[in-house]
């Protein structure tokens, strides 16, 4: 099984990947297509990863990168997990080939040019106000500090991520990790209006540069504070701080919430005590899942909810359903629309209701509105709602 | 102002200058006349980005060169340097220019300061934003184009210019109306919006052009003028009423429902 490792690719290109034999191994592919057939788009894609690599090797470079083609790569890891000769596809090759791609396009899709230029002028893809980044503490129920504030060292800096701190609907898992952190004791603090986006969906659509400037700025800011580790509610920030920003030296424990919470579940069981009665279906995430195989942890939290029974998808654990979110995805639905690929989270969301369960339970801030956006375009909004495990864990305790 | 080349190797000039940036709240500053810059970001005015996009289109179209000039102001680099990675081949920073000076003094300022730049004139084209959350009025292209001694037309949504140095310029008007127009070159452009959105550039780009580029920092002359116009008072629009939302169950939203419609007579 393919494992998550810190990368080893600093200023690596494309051209200078090619040009070694080390690099030129990560094109030892067998021509096997499990790639091709895995992809979620692979029946809408030209280039699949099958062929692209094919072409790489043959020299058809300057064919690969003047397609648009690889934006429909939702950075999944279905491939990368599937490969036989566990390339690096998903984390090294395909980004490295998105960058020459977004250099190359005449025209970068309007909501993808937007997320970025927002996320590098504002620190978040939304173009919200980076002096509003912290405003949703004012709503929690229990302290949330700030660490400037504290001025002293904590245990747990934690990055609370754009889309917890701004999306109406993120918030309400921002409020709920804030009420299980206070539950469990823990010494925490977060960077308030000084966090920003950790930037792993900009390194995994190509836009490496913002990633590069994202990642010095927040290593810059770490360096101003003392803290024991990272805490993170987003997986792909949790990827970014674990794989990525060791490259430059960044040497920190880094834990995402749920799995956090899941390893001191005996010390929350007796505040989970309200019955809550709900069946419930779990996604797992392609990031926290798939490339992590954090499969075992969301699901110990929910069976440990009073009231709560557990159902599987179809799909479930490394051969979860892509919501389409990673990646740049989440900005490239009208890109995707156009070209006629058909919307991922619809699927995932079709085989959710199939379960019967009335709460989709999910550990990634990215699959709240995807998924709610599904349900009500499928219908099944009257049926089903979609709960972070946070939320779900935060509900089941009494005040 | 002597005439540039032909449009096979144009010359344009564009102007872009720095606005508050609307993402975050305005503060009037104590002094109850202008906005309190402590807390003000600046961004490129989006008609001005325009601009520079509809002369980069017609660099590539006709060749030629763009050369970029900005007034001085917090974060300005950052937006010369983008222009550099977009494909200018020049950037300009006037500098020494008083902030409090207004827009249509500024202009001036610039425009009379910019011919004294070296090998920067004579150019075909000058293009600008019509317009800025600054200067409402537009008067930034006009005055340019009165200093310099060149018609302006604005308000610009399609421009091109053909081997006999005129451009041929599209505006629209209400109704679905297009109007287009021909001005012998040199002239002043007021971009509303480019034949296409601005081009995104990536980052690694940008800070390549950080890295390597150059921007030049031109001293502005003495001000000629004074602004005509004195801003008297700078407040927050009173707000009159405000929006009741409506929180509970069916029932009590649809009680309160009723409790608004019986108090206005409408039960």
């Amino acid at each position: 099984m393919a494992q998550a490792t810190v990368l080893e690719t600093r200023d690596l290109t494309l051209d200078g990947l090619l040009a070694t034999p080390a690099g030129r191994a990560l094109l030892s592919c067998i021509q096997c297509g499990t790639c091709a057939g895995t992809c979620p788009y692979g029946d809408v894609m030209r280039n699949t990863p099958r062929r692209l690599i094919g072409m790489l090797r043959e020299g058809f470079i300057e064919e690969v990168i003047a397609s648009d083609d690889l934006l429909s790569c939702v950075t999944c890891y279905d491939c990368w997990a599937k490969c036989p000769r566990g390339l690096r596809l998903t984390d090294v090759l395909l980004p490295l080939v998105k960058e020459q791609v977004l250099l190359r396009l005449p025209q970068v899709p309007a909501e993808l040019q937007s997320a970025l230029s927002n996320t590098l002028r504002y620190g978040n893809p939304m173009g919200e106000s980076p002096r509003k980044r912290a405003a949703w503490v004012e709503s929690a129920a229990v302290p949330v500090p700030l660490l400037r504030d504290l001025g002293r060292p904590v245990d747990v800096l934690w990055i609370v991520e754009c889309y917890a701190a701004y999306y109406p609907r993120g918030q309400d898992n921002a409020r709920a990790t804030a009420r299980v952190l206070a539950a469990l004791g823990v010494d925490f603090a977060i960077l308030g209006n000084e966090e920003k986006c950790a930037g792993e969906c900009a390194r995994l659509v190509g836009e490496t540069g913002l990633f590069d400037t994202l990642r010095e700025q927040n290593l810059a800011t770490f360096g101003k504070y003392e803290f024991a580790r990272l805490l993170t509610s987003d997986p792909h920030a949790f990827d970014a701080f674990s794989y990525v920003y060791p490259m430059l030296g960044f040497r920190r424990p880094v834990e995402h919430t749920t799995p956090f919470v899941a390893a001191r579940l005996d010390e929350l069981k007796p505040r989970l005590t309200r019955e809550l009665g709900y069946r419930v279906t779990y996604h797992d995430s392609c990031v926290l899942g798939r490339h992590n195989h954090l499969h075992d942890e969301p699901r110990r939290i929910l069976e440990a909810l009073p009231g709560v029974s557990l159902v599987e998808m179809t799909h479930n654990r490394d051969n979860t359903i892509c919501c389409g979110g990673g990646g740049g995805g989440m900005w490239l639905d009208t890109f995707y629309k156009a070209k006629g690929h058909p919307r991922l989270s619809d699927r995932r969301v079709e085989e959710a209701a199939a379960t019967g369960a009335d709460v989709l339970a999910v550990s990634c801030p990215y699959e709240v509105p995807r998924f709610e956006d599904s349900l009500k375009v499928l219908g099944y909004d009257d049926r089903m709602v979609v709960r972070d495990v946070m939320e779900l864990t935060a509900e089941a305790m009494e005040d | 102002m002597q005439q540039g080349g032909m449009a096979g190797a144009m010359k344009i000039l564009v102007l872009l200058k720095m606005v508050p940036d609307v993402v975050e709240e305005l503060e009037v500053a104590g002094d109850g006349v202008s906005l309190d810059r402590g807390f003000l970001r600046l961004i490129i005015n989006e008609r001005d980005e325009n601009a520079l996009e509809q002369a980069l289109i017609l660099k590539e179209r006709h060749q030629g060169t763009v050369v970029v000039a900005a007034p001085e102001a917090p974060e300005v680099d950052d937006v010369l340097y983008t222009a550099l990675a977009r494909g200018a081949d020049r950037v300009l920073k006037v500098t020494g220019l008083d902030e409090e000076l207004g827009s249509r003094a500024s202009a001036g300022l610039l425009a009379a300061t910019l011919p004294a730049v070296p090998d920067l004139f004579p150019v075909d084209l000058v293009l600008t934003g019509c317009q800025a959350i600054d200067d409402l009025d537009g008067l930034a292209g006009p005055v340019v184009a009165e200093h310099l001694g060149i018609p302006y037309l604005g308000i610009v949504t399609g421009l091109d210019v053909d081997s006999l140095n005129v451009a041929h310029l599209s505006r629209e008007y209400s109704g679905g109306v297009r109007g287009r127009f021909e001005v012998d070159l040199p002239a002043v452009v007021g971009i509303q919006g480019a034949e296409k959105p601005p081009r995104y550039v990536p980052i690694a780009k940008v800070r390549a052009a950080m890295a390597s580029g150059r921007i030049e920092s031109i001293p502005a002359g003495a001000a000629a003028e004074a602004s005509l116009l004195d801003v008297v008072e700078m407040r927050r629009p009173v707000v009159a009423e405000r929006a009741e939302m409506i929180t509970g169950d069916a029932d009590q939203i649809a009680a309160r429902i009723c409790e608004i419609l019986d108090g206005r007579g409408l039960l």
